[in-house]
Formats: structure tokens, C-alpha cells, sequence
């Protein structure tokens, strides 16, 4: 029932796209059709895949390192005191970064293969992940902290085993967040300087008015970013069996 | 540590003074809990009773000042930190761990390995509260008379000479709270209870004494002695007669 929901709303998307084109009577070079869009994808679908995997890569290893930085931070934050007041406004800071603007830097500092991708990819991910893992350390229930000190654990094993397990749908939620930033992050640092991946494909199929290469690549981008959240969301599910988003 | 072979342990808390947001809570306030019975504190709610609790407990109540460490002393002359059992009005399961884990989550927070003896103990004890089938459970899978009943099996496995109750069983329907009533009373044997309540007919039931706070900052204004074996029975003439009595002293 629920796939043949998702099946009628995309097939309505389409209709209304083909709708538009039909009323307004958009050249194809600012709007192209949803037939002459899937005649891209499967025309130029080799082209496509080759550079979906380098962009899949970067998505994955950044947000990997991207989260495990999150987490790390909110766990320092958490456990010492000092660290928050002199570390707290860099945290924040973090989100106000401009990435667009930061990351034609990147490619300089970070060369123009993967690593500047998967460092823009680190830093859009890096404060969803950290600020939703540190708010759910400080959240835990005051009840069970107490529990845990009458029965004399010590300050790393409350954190190791009441905190951390507390704030894991706390994280959950970040990383959640993080699986749909991801793969943006790839991309967004490949237009700045790439020579391969899914951004660079757009870029250059902006340049030559091939704008139905354009929309195919956008729609991989799409399902690349819905299956990443999906594996994610099914990974977290079962590990964090207890919370309420199951 | 196994402390059930020493001799009971009494605690007396000597001229308390305390104020919460600048406001009195205890002026010279003096409190004594005899070893090896139940101590009832009933009050109203605010009057302190918790505060009190968690003083003794040494753990934070949010008032304005740390008290001094000779305000609450025990017949032995040691702390109390390491001597005591903690049951609150919430279980306190941590739902990341089965009903076994739970129990025995003591150890996991000291650090300390699980040996077959402890683990056979705690399914023994699962067992007299009736949960034998459940060790394996999730704690979502618990009704609320269950979760207590497990909360009750952690407590015990500690093997404290201390046990501290606050309104463990308040969240309960009446009857899932005189059945926890009376495991409790079963099975907490030759430990210094203190439990604090509001519900005159679960101090009358279970408590050696019963002592009513009331009043800012919070006195002791009377101290009933129960002289038959707990658990008294709720359809006890004498009881309710008692309780009765005490509501309208109370009022």
C-alpha cells in the first residue's frame, strides 16, 4: 500500500511537470520534458554511473569521518566541563560557515581529487550531528544519573553506560539529518573543482545546454540521497531498537 | 560486598538547616531512621519528604547549599556512599537492556563481572516476584507492575543494609500497589527502610513507624509506632480505623 502511494504521488509529480510544459510551452533548453529526461538517463545511463560512484564515495566517507567528528566533539563537550565554554562558540560557528564560499578554499588546501569533497561533505555534517548527540547527553533523565551515583558509577562509566545509550536516538535523529546532507556535500564540492562525479556531470552539462543530462543526473542524485537515507534509517532502527522512531 | 551479616544499621540526621530559593525548608531538624525497621515519612507534596530522601541518598536536590558531612551520621560512624539502595517513583529501567540486565546493572556500572552465583541469584529473585519467564524480556514489553517488580529484584540484588523508597509505588493502580506492597515487605527483611509516601494506608501497612512532615520549614509533628508484623492487612478494622484517625489529624 505504502509503495503504491509513493508510485501514485511521483506518477501526479510527472503529470503536473508535463502539465506545466504543455500550459506554458517551455523550450526544452529551460524545461525538459519528463520523457526527454528518462531518454537522457538511458542514453547516456554508462556515462551517469561512472560518475555517480566516484560522488557515492565521497558521500560515504564524509559522512563517516563527518560523524564520527560529531560525535567525538559532542562527547568531549559532554564529559568536559571546561570544553564547553571554550569550544561551545566553535561548534556553532561551524554551522554559520558559508560552504559555498569555503570551498573553492578546500580545493586549494585539499588538492582537487576526493579529499576536498569529503571535507566539504565533513563540515555540512559535522554540527547536525554533534548538536543532536550533545543535546542528548545533557538531556539524559536526571533519575537514572542519580541511580547510577548511588550505586557508585564512576563519572566515565555513567557517560559510557547511562549517557551515551540515553542519547542515542538523540544522535540518531542528527545522523539522519546528515544521510540527506551527504551526498549534497559531494556534490557541491565537485562543482568547485572536480574533475569526475555527479556535480562536475551537471556542471559541464549546464555548460553545453544539455539541460534533460542535467535533470537525469539530478534524479540519480535524488535516489542516491533517498537510498542513503533509507539504509540509514533501517540501520538505526535496528540498532536503537528502544526509541520512539521505530 | 555482601553487608546483610552486620548488624542493622540506624542513621540519624542531627540539626538540619536548610533553605531551597532562600525559602526554609529545615531549621534544626531531627530525624532518626532504627536499624534493620522501616521508617514511613508521609507529608504533602512539596513539604520536603523527597528532598530529605535524597539528602541522605547524597545526591543533588537543588538546594541552596551543600550541608556538612556531620549532619547525617550512622551507628557504624562510616559514610553512607556504597551502603545504600535506591528505589524511585519512576522503575527506572533503562529500555537498551533486557529485564535480566537490568536487574543486574549494578555491576555493570561498578565495573563489575557477573559471576553464575549472582546471575542464578537474580533469576531466583525474578522468580519469587513472579517474572521468572520474563529475564529476557524488553523493558517496553513490561505492564507497570511489572517494571516495578524488576526495579524491586535490582534493589535487592544490590545487598545494601540501606534502602531508601520514594513513592515507588504511587504510579500504580490499587491493587498492583498492595500486591508491590507486600513483596516488598516479604523481601526487604533485616534492612533500614526509609519510605517516603503520601498514602497514609502504604505507610500504616508497612511501616515500624510513621512519621507525618509538615509545616515550612518541615517538623516531625507525630510519630505513630506500629507494633504488628507488616505487611498489615488492608481490610485490617484496626487499620483503617488508624488511618482514619491520621487523616483527620493530619487535615
Amino acid at each position: 500500500m505504502k509503495f503504491l502511494r509513493y508510485f501514485v504521488i511521483a506518477f501526479a509529480a510527472l503529470l503536473v511537470w508535463q502539465g506545466v510544459i504543455w500550459v506554458f510551452h517551455f523550450p526544452p533548453f529551460i524545461l525538459p520534458s519528463p520523457f526527454s529526461v528518462f531518454n537522457s538517463l538511458v542514453t547516456h545511463c554508462l556515462l551517469i554511473a561512472q560518475n555517480a560512484w566516484p560522488t557515492v564515495l565521497e558521500a560515504l566517507l564524509g559522512l563517516l569521518f563527518g560523524g564520527l567528528a560529531g560525535i567525538w566533539a559532542a562527547l568531549c563537550l559532554s564529559y568536559f566541563r571546561w570544553a564547553r565554554s571554550w569550544f561551545l562558540p566553535l561548534l556553532i560557528t561551524s554551522q554559520a560557515l558559508p560552504i559555498f564560499a569555503i570551498a573553492p578554499l578546500l580545493v586549494i588546501w585539499f588538492g582537487y581529487g576526493i579529499a576536498s569533497k569529503i571535507v566539504v561533505t565533513m563540515l555540512m555534517i559535522f554540527f547536525p550531528v554533534a548538536s543532536a548527540f550533545y543535546d542528548g547527553l545533557r538531556r539524559t533523565p536526571s533519575e537514572w544519573l542519580d541511580l547510577g551515583q548511588v550505586m557508585g558509577a564512576s563519572r566515565l562509566r555513567s557517560l559510557w553506560k547511562i549517557r551515551i545509550p540515553s542519547a542515542l536516538p538523540a544522535l540518531g535523529s542528527g545522523l539522519r539529518v546528515a544521510a540527506t546532507f551527504a551526498p549534497m556535500g559531494a556534490v557541491i564540492g565537485e562543482w568547485v573543482g572536480s574533475s569526475r562525479g555527479l556535480g562536475f556531470l551537471m556542471l559541464n552539462a549546464n555548460a553545453r545546454m544539455q539541460i534533460d543530462l542535467m535533470f537525469a543526473v539530478l534524479f540519480v542524485l535524488i535516489v542516491l540521497t533517498l537510498i542513503l537515507y533509507f539504509t540509514v534509517d533501517k540501520f538505526l532502527r535496528k540498532m536503537i531498537f528502544w526509541s520512539s522512531h521505530a | 560486598m555482601n553487608f546483610s551479616q552486620n548488624k542493622p544499621l540506624s542513621i540519624s540526621v542531627n540539626n538540619l538547616s536548610l533553605k531551597y530559593h532562600h525559602h526554609p525548608l529545615f531549621d534544626q531538624f531531627n530525624f532518626h531512621l532504627p536499624g534493620g525497621s522501616w521508617t514511613c515519612l508521609l507529608g504533602v507534596s512539596g513539604v520536603g519528604k523527597s528532598t530529605l530522601l535524597k539528602l541522605i541518598a547524597g545526591l543533588p536536590t537543588g538546594v541552596d547549599h551543600a550541608i556538612d558531612s556531620s549532619v547525617i551520621v550512622t551507628s557504624d560512624g562510616r559514610p553512607l556512599a556504597g551502603r545504600i539502595a535506591y528505589m524511585a517513583q519512576q522503575d527506572l529501567l533503562m529500555p537498551w537492556l533486557n529485564v535480566l540486565e537490568n536487574c543486574l546493572i549494578g555491576h555493570r556500572l561498578r565495573g563489575q563481572a557477573v559471576s553464575k552465583e549472582e546471575k542464578n541469584h537474580a533469576l531466583d529473585l525474578l522468580r519469587q516476584v513472579g517474572l521468572e519467564k520474563a529475564a529476557s524480556l524488553k523493558t517496553s514489553q513490561l505492564s507497570g507492575g511489572m517494571r516495578q517488580r524488576v526495579a524491586l529484584v535490582r534493589t535487592l540484588l544490590e545487598e545494601r543494609p540501606v534502602v531508601l523508597m520514594d513513592e515507588p509505588f504511587s504510579a500504580l493502580d490499587a491493587i498492583t500497589r498492595l500486591k508491590l506492597q507486600d513483596l516488598a515487605a516479604d523481601l526487604l527483611i533485616g534492612k533500614t527502610v526509609l519510605l517516603v509516601t503520601h498514602d497514609p494506608l502504604e505507610a500504616l501497612r508497612l511501616g515500624d513507624r510513621v512519621c507525618i512532615l509538615r509545616g515550612a520549614p518541615a517538623e516531625l509533628s507525630e510519630i505513630l509506632v506500629m507494633e504488628s508484623p507488616r505487611p498489615r492487612s488492608p481490610e485490617d478494622v484496626n487499620l483503617l480505623k488508624r488511618q482514619a484517625e491520621l487523616l483527620a489529624q493530619w487535615r
